[in-house]
Order: structure tokens, then sequence, then C-alpha cells
């Protein structure tokens, strides 16, 4: 082998090589590197064949290993005749057939394993089937081996029918298993294979490989958006619901994004591809589960240590189980000795400890990927589990993160839209960030403002500019009087604006007070209900801010904080996040900026809301897709659920063989006279594995409902 | 105690004595991975049954590329997962599936299918 591989080794590139690496991505989604759906398919099938066979040959078998017991055959096969000895002949060839096509992999894999000096499920079906056949085969060959009569009935039904049920449980298991991973196949399913693009003049349609950066893209309505890229034209609804988990279609118009493989509607768009092939918001998901969905979860380290020794322990249990047996045990004790190594073998399930978590993780990865959440790791999950308190990151999160006027108070003469029209009209050339949501509440009101003459900025208090021989100052209530317009009329509006979190700005027209606007940035339509129902989950629920005490106060009265931390300096956020977990909590943050990535990286678990940067997505734990804090609900609900799930199947496996290898090694015999036979063990340890992929499966039916509303 | 199950009793612990030494205490040197001419470290591995060579040494401050070759199509070893390297990919039958890492400082690592019934261990020896 080492020969091959040094030959193999140095071949360069790797002939049919698929992106599992970080740097070749590109294979993530192409169909040669889809998971291994196939394989499985073929594998189930083959399985079905098997254990048809040897459920045909198992049901004689079974009748015909004991025809003493039968009316009818007792006659025709009465104990120690010719003609019994001959049909468990029959029997003993017929088993070896079902051995050879049903159970060959038990051996082979077996061999394998042995090979690597390990041990598994097929070592311990195949020392279990294969020591029934053998003693059956000696007892009917060379009777005169065993000291009494009663010691030479053959067990070729339980060769036979452990081998059926057991192969009859890996094909279930098969199934069951493409279930947990059917959310990564429905994702790389998303990916439209071809795209219409403008190459020198004309729309021509090419496939999805070819397309490059700065491509321009056509999408059709009621078609796929092929790549991710910027609208350049055009104005339509983007379904995102299959990305973002988001059910509202996004209206799309010239300089907004489009993801690759979300839907349009109505309309027709013209995008320039800004990202293609592995670089795609589609294949990073897809990558990222994938990644999650194949990690450890920290308790599963623990699993894994036990189920390196459980193996070998169970065939040393068998080992030692026959030597008390044969030695202690009732006659024929040679029988019973056999018997219950044998059932020892086969009741034994690694499986089931194996899969417990990696299937409970598989199922909840994938769950949340359907609803925009992206959990990196199995460590994620378990801590997100864990978390008491959760700090939410003000700007961006809890609000939109873009200021806007939110009221217009006119003073007595005076209509909102002419004080709009006003304070836009003096703002247009101003590079202030209030400025910029002045003009743009003028814009969507279809006010157009005037042209100024003149204009005279005073940094921090206001600005002064001429219209057609008027002046217009547009400032706080200081900058007002200083310039001979009184404000007092509105000051109590001012006031209230302000307990409200808002910035008031007045506006006046000479030496007479226009208006007040109010300037906020605006709090997400959701993010009331989403930190009550962060609360329900049981969570204290902790505002981060950079924002004075008053407009701090003013925001968490209005969406229902259990704590401010107000005044923050960008860069002392992971400090006061680290001061929360100095209390004793485990903190997970929310945060959308490149300033939130060190407090990111300092909670117990980082939520990345999606609309955020790369930054704070790489310093995440979770990553949501769309922009609502709601998500963050659903991701602890996903996570909590998830990690029940492993816990319930961890003791359910734990628990089956804990009790399960006792009993086949007959400890209830002195008390109840109990042996249980291994065709039992069998139905049980086939049982037990599909059990834990079931409970994995039960995941997939947690509906949004849970989520506290 | 009878003749024969004295020899049962001592055959038995002996068994299971052999057993206990054969999967637990006798483990492969492995082999050492060789330095292509990106200057990877790179070794090839079987996937069938278990890892062939299921022990790889190499050496730190040096990337290392594993590539992964299954010719089963049993459901056991269809992941591989390297969770100390946090890398982990799906390997469909009878394709070559690379993992590349850098292998940190000397100790052992383990990688394993998804469920850990099949593993391989790699060895990063001191520089």
């Amino acid at each position: 082998m080492t020969s091959t591989a040094r030959t193999a080794a140095t071949e360069r590139p790797v002939p049919g090589a698929v992106g599992a690496t970080s740097d070749s991505h590109l294979g993530a989604l192409s169909p040669t590197a889809t998971s291994p759906a196939g394989d499985r398919q073929a594998e189930y099938r083959a399985l079905m064949r098997k254990w048809w066979f040897g459920a045909a040959v198992g049901a004689p078998t079974m009748v015909l290993s004991y025809p003493w017991l039968i009316p009818g055959l007792r006659d025709l096969f009465p104990r120690g005749s010719e003609a019994l000895w001959w049909l468990w002949v029959a029997m003993g060839v017929a088993s070896l057939a079902v051995i050879v096509y049903s159970g060959n992999q038990f051996f082979t894999g077996a061999w394998a394993a042995l090979k690597h000096r390990s041990a598994n499920m097929h070592t311990l079906i195949a020392i279990g089937t294969g020591t029934a056949w053998v003693y059956s085969t000696v007892a009917l060959l060379f009777p005169q081996l065993f000291p009494s009569e009663a010691m030479t009935d053959v067990y070729y039904d339980v060769t036979v029918v452990v081998t059926a049920l057991v192969v009859l449980g890996m094909a279930m298991e098969v199934k069951a298993r493409g279930r947990t991973s059917e959310a990564i196949e429905k994702l790389i399913g998303l990916q439209p294979k071809t795209a219409r693009v403008v190459r020198d003049g004309a729309e021509t349609e090419i496939p999805i490989d070819a397309v490059i950066v700065d491509d321009i893209v056509v999408v059709r309505p009621g078609s796929k958006v092929p790549v991710d890229g910027v609208v350049t034209e055009g104005a339509s609804a983007v379904d995102e619901s299959m990305i973002t988990g988001e059910s509202m279609p996004v209206a799309k118009g010239p300089g907004d994004e489009v993801i690759g493989a979300t839907m349009n509607t109505t309309g027709s768009l013209r995008f320039r591809a800004t990202k293609v092939g592995a670089d795609t918001a589609l294949a990073t998901i897809v990558r990222m589960v994938g990644d999650a969905q194949a990690s450890k979860v920290p308790i599963q380290r623990i699993v894994d240590v036990v189920s390196g020794y459980f193996t070998p322990a169970v065939v040393i249990a068998s080992i030692l189980g026959f030597v008390i047996w044969y030695d202690f045990g009732p006659t024929p004790a040679l029988t019973y000795a056999t018997i219950v190594s044998v059932t020892t073998l086969i009741i034994a399930c690694p499986c089931a400890l194996g899969m417990a978590t990696p299937m409970s993780l598989t199922t909840g990865v994938g769950l949340a990927a359907t609803h925009g959440i992206l959990i990196r790791s199995g460590d994620a999950l378990q801590a997100a589990k864990k978390i008491d308190t959760i700090v939410l990151d003000k700007t961006g999160t809890i609000t939109v993160g873009k200021p806007a006027v939110t009221d217009i108070v006119p003073a007595d003469g005076f209509e909102s839209e002419a004080v709009l029209a006003l304070a836009a009209a003096a703002e247009r050339d101003s590079e202030h960030p209030l400025a910029a949501a002045i003009v743009e509440a003028a814009t969507e009101r279809g006010i157009t403002p005037g042209t100024v003459s003149r204009f005279e900025a005073t940094p921090g208090h206001g600005i002064r500019a001429w219209l057609g021989g008027q002046r217009i100052l547009v400032g706080n209530r200081i900058f007002l009087e200083a310039g001979g317009a009184r404000a007092e009329s509105l000051q109590d509006e001012a006031v209230r604006l302000a307990d409200e979190g808002k910035t008031p700005v007045f506006v006046a027209l000479d030496d007479r007070v226009a208006g007040v606007l109010a300037i906020a940035d605006p709090v997400k339509a959701d993010s009331e209900t989403a930190i009550a129902a962060l609360r329900k989950l049981g969570l204290q629920v902790v505002m981060i801010t950079g924002d004075n005490r008053r407009t701090a106060d003013a925001i968490a009265r209005r969406v229902g904080v259990d704590r401010v931390l107000a005044e923050v300096l960008p860069q002392d956020k992971a400090n006061e996040v680290r001061k929360l977990q100095l209390e004793g909590r485990a903190v997970a943050m929310v945060g959308d900026g490149i300033n939130d990535a060190p407090a990111l990286a300092q909670a117990d678990v980082g939520f990345a809301i999606g609309t955020g940067t790369d930054v704070a997505i790489e310093a995440s734990d979770v990553t949501l897709i769309s922009g609502s804090l709601r998500g963050v609900v659903t991701a602890i609900a996903i996570s909590r659920a998830t990690m029940r799930n492993v816990y319930q199947n961890l003791f359910g496996a734990f628990i089956y063989n804990g009790l399960g290898l006792p009993i086949a090694l007959g400890v209830l015999y002195p008390f109840v006279g109990l042996l249980l036979s291994p065709i039992l063990a069998a139905l049980a340890m086939s049982f037990s594995s599909v059990t834990v992929i079931s409970n994995a499966n039960r995941l997939k039916r947690f509906r949004l409902q849970e989520v506290p509303a | 105690m009878t003749p024969d199950q004295i020899v049962v009793t001592v055959v038995g612990i002996a068994a299971a004595l052999g057993v206990a030494w054969f999967f637990w205490f006798k483990r492969s040197e492995g082999v050492k991975a060789v330095t292509v001419s990106d200057g990877y470290q790179e070794q090839m591995i079987l996937v069938k049954g278990g890892y062939t060579p299921d022990t790889i040494r190499v050496s730190p401050g040096r990337p290392v590329r594993l590539l992964f070759r299954r010719e089963e199509t049993a459901a056991c070893s269809e992941q591989v997962v390297l969770a100390d390297y946090g890398k982990a990919a799906p390997l469909p039958t009878g394709t070559v599936v690379p993992i590349e890492f850098m292998p940190g400082d000397p100790g052992e690592h383990e990688f394993t299918c998804q469920m850990g019934m099949l593993r391989g261990r790699i060895i990063v020896e001191a520089a």
C-alpha cells in the first residue's frame, strides 16, 4: 500500500479531486461533489436484496431447526433420525449461502478492521454468526466430540435470522441517514444550471460555471438569480426565503444586492455579477453547513473515548461470559455458554453510540440552515444551548442602522411638507449624516428641494442657507436663537422627541420657526417581539450602544430590554462582554459591524446578523443571513432542541447497551431464569440504531411555532 | 473444577488478554508523508473498512495534504472528520478528496469517520 500511496501522492493535479480543501471549493456545488446520496441509494437496494434472501432462507430455517416441536414435522423428522440429519445438512448449506451473500460485508468489514487493529459492529456480528454456524456444523459433522446429544442441536437459524435482521436494520439505517442530510442536498439543488448573460451586446445562455465577475446577468420574471451581484437595471421583488428564511419577497432596484439561487418574481432585472463559483453566498452556506454537520459536539469527545474501547470490550465480555457459563452454568454447559457469548456479541450496538451525536447534529444544523441560520460548529451549538444572557448591539441589530426622519412637527402657519422642503434645500449640499436622512425623506415624499444660493455650516450646531432671498436655519435651538429665530413654541415637542431617543432638528425661515424634525435610527419592525421572545426563553437581554444614556434608555424602554450598557466605545464592547462573563454569565453577543468582531469573538456564542460584514461573520459562531433579530430566537430554540435530541440519543444508546449487555450475559438467569435468545438480541440491536436515527429525524418536525412569539 | 473447565478458563482468560493487547496496546508506527513539489506533505489514504495507512507521520511547519480515496459504499465511511483541525469532508465512492491543513505543534491527532468507528492518527513529529 505504501508504494501505491507514494505513487499517487506524486501525481499532480489529482484526477477527480473534489473540493474539501480551503482553496478548491469550486467542486463544492458541482455534480461530482454532491453528498454520497447515490452511494446510499445503491447501498440501500443492495442491502434490501440481501435482506429478502436472508428472510426467504430464514423463515423455513427457523421452523426446521426445531421440527420436534411442530406437529406433522415431528413424525417426518424425529430427533436422531437420518432424515433430520440430512435436513440440517441442507440448512447448513443454505445458511452458508446466506453468510456468503447476505452477510459477507460483516466478514470483509471485520477482516478489514482487524487489519487496522480495530473492531466495529461488523466484527461483533461476524464473530457471533460465524460462531453459531461453526458450532452447528461441528455438532452436525462430529457429534462424537460432544459429551451429550443435547449439545448437538444446530443453531443455523441464529446465523440466518441474525444476519437477515441486522442487514434489514442497516438498510433502514441507510434510508434514515439519507434523510438527516436532506437539508444540504436541498441547498445544493437550489443552484440553477445556467445563466443568461450579455456578451458582445447580445443575451446568451451559458453554463453557470462560465459566468465571470462583472458579467451583466439578465434575470427574467419567474427565473432564478444565478449568481451574486448588484442590480444595474430594472425593478422586481425577489423571493429570498430559501437563503434568508424571510418569507416576504424583497424589492430590488439599481444598486441593490441580489443573492444567487433566489427566485425573481414579476419584474426583469439586469445585474453585474460580483461573486461567482465558490465565492457565492450559496456556496459559502453549503460549505459552512457541511463543515458544521461534520464537526463534533464537545460531549461527543467523551463518547469517542468510550466507543474506542467499546467493541473490543464487548468481545472480552463475551469470552468471559462463555467461561463463566461453561464453569458455573447449568447443563448442557457448552450450549448455554455458546448462546450467551453469541447473544452478547450481537446485542451490543456500537453504532447507536457512534451515531447518537452526529445524527442529531447533522439534522439540527441542516434545519437551522433552512431557516437562514448558519451554525458554525457543534461547539457553537452546545454553547448556544447554555447561554443565559444575550447582549444586543443597538445599531444595526435592534435598529435599522441608518438614521431616518421619523417625525415632522410644523409650527403654526407651516405644513409638514414645507418644513421638510426647506430643511432638504438647506441640507442638500451638506455631508452631515443627518443631512442625508433629511434629503432622503424629502425624496421619498416626492419633494424636489430648491437650490440655495449660499450655504454656511457651523459644525456641531447647524447650517444657514439662502433660498430666493430668504434665510433658512437648520440646527439646534441655540443655533436658531443665535440667528434671531424664536423656538419656544416647539420646545416641548423637541423635549418629547428627545425623550423618545430621537434627535430634534429645528427649521426656521427668516426669523420664524417653521417646525421641528426628529431624526432617529428606527427600531426594526420585529425587534420588540424578538426581544420579548428572548426573555421568554429565560435570557437576560442586554443592549449595548455608544449612544448617550438618555437616547439609550429611550430605545431600551421601547423594545423592553432588561439592562442597558450606554456610552460604550466600540473598542470597549468586548470588555463589557468579558465583565458579564466575570459575573458568571454565559453570554451570547449579537452584532453586525466590524467593530463588533472582538465582542463576537469574546462572547461564549457570537451571532452575526447577516446584513453585516464578512469580518463579523468570520468572528461569529452563528450567522443569521437575514437581518432580523427574530433569527436569534429561532437559532437558540433550534440549538436547544438539537442538544436535547443529542442527550436523548446518548441516554438511549448508553441505557440500551448498559442494560442489554448484562441481560445478554445472563445476569437475570439466576433470579428469574431469563436468558435472551440471539434472535431477540439481533432485533433489539437493529431497533436501537434505527431508533437513534429516527429520533434525530424527529428534529425536522421542529416548527417555528415552538419558538415563543 | 473439571479438567475441561480448567482448560476453558485458562484459554478464555488468555484470549481476553490477547484481545485487549491486540486492540489496545499494539500500535503501528505509520507512514511518513512525502513532500511534493509544491511544498505540501502528501499522503494518499485508502478508505475501505478502515484507513490504509491509518497512521501518518508528518513534520511540523509545513502544510499537509491528505488524499482520501473511498473504495466502498458502506455508509459508515462516507464522511471523514479531522476534529482537531476543524476539517471534514464527504467521501464519494471512487473519488479522491484532498484535505489540507497546517499540522501545528508536535502531538497526535485523530481522524475518524463521522461515527468514530473508523480511526486513524496523524502524528506530528518533533522538528
